[in-house]
């Protein structure tokens, strides 16, 4: 079902013109409101009124998530403290947290856009949304909760965490839609197939997952498991929340990306250079409707393409594909570029294995190291050394020779690597502690 | 004539084969006869016991991968050429030997080695004929 049938099918020609004139607004209005963008532009050799057309907007310069920690907290607020009616920050894994304020309205836009959202995956009022992404500073939680209140649907504000609590109450109140992480949504499963349920006899039909890179493999691990629909969502705290931009559950192809909203590009990570459509690089968005914090050309890190082809749903909105990592958690190992989720992919292709794996990057001399370690299950083991031997050979060598990476292969024993309530930890990399 | 042998995925690490013993000895299983085979990172156990099915099932629950194969337990005449005499017998028709490990068993005062072939119909039907005393699965069980 399409929520807002006037803006998402907006003809290419009405959403350019849309985007300029909100383009226009915002780089107005920042320039006259935040010091940190008055600097910025002028030191760029750019004005607003020089925007004139969205080409023009190649001439801006990249706000960085470090200009977001320069300012903290409050420095790039667009609107004074009055305005703001709510305050998020991300988990600050190294340092200082970004920090984001939304004004009445932006909670209204982030509500229609995580109904749009809701509404694109096929969920609808008469839904039970079992809410699983965590409530807090963190946006996934109330960005997802007012989304389901938007469309009419009862939502459950389960928060993450308390796994065991989590399978009672989606079994007791007939939760249709689950909305978490997509290695929480597998955790979930596992842990209810301990206590000898299967998931897949509960009322879900629908799981919106987001906030960590997945596969394509791994949506075919979760809908198999769980017997449902798996649904890719985008998003990030300094744009919006979740809700930025989502698949529809028509095609399962690409995320719609809301343009009246955000106007996406793909750059070039190392030049900075922007990409035709359909080439890969870093997705970089420009908000031109937010008011608490608007930012302009934000590099969001993720890397993906765009997609500009029509799409089933009949939204014309442009799609991105799936994030296929971030350019910020790529590896670089013997000067070779992996993506954790690479490897993912390639596990994923070995019958039997299962979705838990864990890559440990060291170095030892001046040679840097991978070791990926990968839970046995009972569909791998053997009790021939040889088959087990086989079975690391396998996964070494599809690793060369899909990545070109050398790498060796632990196999531990099954819930040995840590599993996460939240974001999933993948990658320990041992070299950053030798660094510093 | 085939004998069930549980086999658990073991890491290389402090204390889990320790845990395996824990878990079996808490639910008063009796090993009759082990084997492991090691490599740098991880083990393979592999157990005969008194209750197989119990085995896995309470491993399992503690955990532990689990899995069970079928394999055939040996007589060896106790002399010279005891051993030999049987292998010869496989070689000849062709018959793999995945891995072994001998035991004793005190009780029939006899030398018993386990087998673990590649084709297990085939040496079940090759050994009697050739003279070969297979054990039967009873002996292990607790009697």
């Amino acid at each position: 079902m399409i929520w807002n049938d006037d803006f998402e099918t907006l003809p290419r020609e009405a959403i350019e013109a849309l985007q300029l004139k909100r383009l226009q607004q915002t780089v107005a209005r920042v320039q006259a409101t935040v010091p940190f963008y008055r600097q910025h532009f002028a030191r760029a050799g750019v004005s607003a009124d020089q925007i004139r057309s969205l080409k023009d907007l190649q001439r801006l310069p990249f706000t960085l998530k470090q200009d977001l920690r320069n300012n903290y907290p409050y420095g790039l607020f667009a609107v004074p403290l009055e305005q703001i009616v709510r305050i998020h920050a991300s988990s600050g894994t190294t340092g200082k947290p970004t920090v984001v304020g939304y004004t009445r309205r932006d909670i209204e836009t982030w509500s229609e856009l995580m109904a749009r959202s809701f509404a694109a995956a096929g969920a609808d009022k008469g839904d039970v949304i079992h809410n699983a992404y965590g409530y807090g500073l963190f946006t996934g939680g109330l960005g997802a909760h007012y989304g389901a209140e938007r469309i009419g649907a009862s939502v459950i504000p389960m928060s993450g965490g308390n796994t065991k609590k989590q399978i009672m109450i989606m079994q007791d109140f007939g939760s249709t839609v689950l909305t978490c992480t997509p290695s929480y949504c597998l955790f979930l499963a596992e842990a209810a197939a301990e206590e000898g349920l299967d998931i897949r006899n509960f009322k879900l039909r629908v799981g919106i997952h987001g906030a960590e890179p997945w596969s394509e493999k791994m949506r075919e691990e979760i809908e198999q498991k769980l017997g449902i629909k798996a649904i890719d969502i985008y998003g990030l705290s300094e744009i919006l929340g979740p809700g930025v931009g989502i698949e529809c559950i028509e095609a399962q192809d690409g995320l719609h990306i809301w343009e009246d909203h955000f106007i996406p590009e793909i750059i070039n990570p190392e030049s900075g250079e922007v990409l035709p459509h359909g080439e890969h690089g870093e997705l970089v968005i420009t908000t031109i409707t937010k008011e608490g914090i608007p930012l302009i050309r934000y590099r969001t890190r993720d890397i993906t393409r765009l997609l500009p082809e029509p799409c089933v749903c009949g939204r014309t909105h442009m799609r991105l594909e799936r994030m296929s990592g971030r350019s910020d958690d790529m590896l670089i190992i013997r000067g070779v570029n992996v993506f954790p989720s690479q490897i993912e992919s390639v596990l994923f292709n070995i019958e039997g294995i299962n979705p838990h794996y864990q890559l440990v990057v060291d170095r030892e001399g001046n040679l840097d190291t991978l070791e990926v370690q990968v839970e046995v299950n009972e569909k791998t083991f053997s009790d021939e050394i040889k088959e087990m031997q086989n079975l690391s050979r396998r996964i070494r060598k599809d690793i060369k020779d899909l990545l070109g990476v050398t790498c060796s292969v632990r196999l531990v024993e099954p819930k040995t690597l840590a599993r996460s309530e939240g974001k999933a930890v993948r990658v320990i990399d041992k070299r950053k502690s030798l660094d510093s | 004539m085939k004998v069930q042998q549980i086999s658990v995925f073991i890491e290389n690490k402090t204390g889990r084969l320790a845990e395996v013993t824990r878990v079996l000895g808490g639910a008063d299983i009796s090993i009759r006869a082990l084997s492991l085979a090691d490599t740098s990172d991880f083990g393979i156990l592999r157990l005969i016991v008194d209750q197989t099915d119990k085995a896995q099932a309470i491993l399992r629950q503690d955990g532990f991968t689990v899995s069970k194969t079928e394999v055939v337990a040996i007589e060896v005449p106790d002399r010279p050429k005891g051993l030999n005499e049987i292998l010869e017998i496989l070689d000849r028709a062709d018959i793999n030997v995945e891995y072994m490990y001998a035991f004793v068993d005190r009780r029939g005062g006899r030398a018993i080695i386990i087998f673990r072939f590649d084709d297990i119909e085939k040496a079940l039907a090759t050994l009697p004929k050739s003279g070969v005393q297979l054990i039967k699965s009873e002996i292990f069980q607790n009697t």
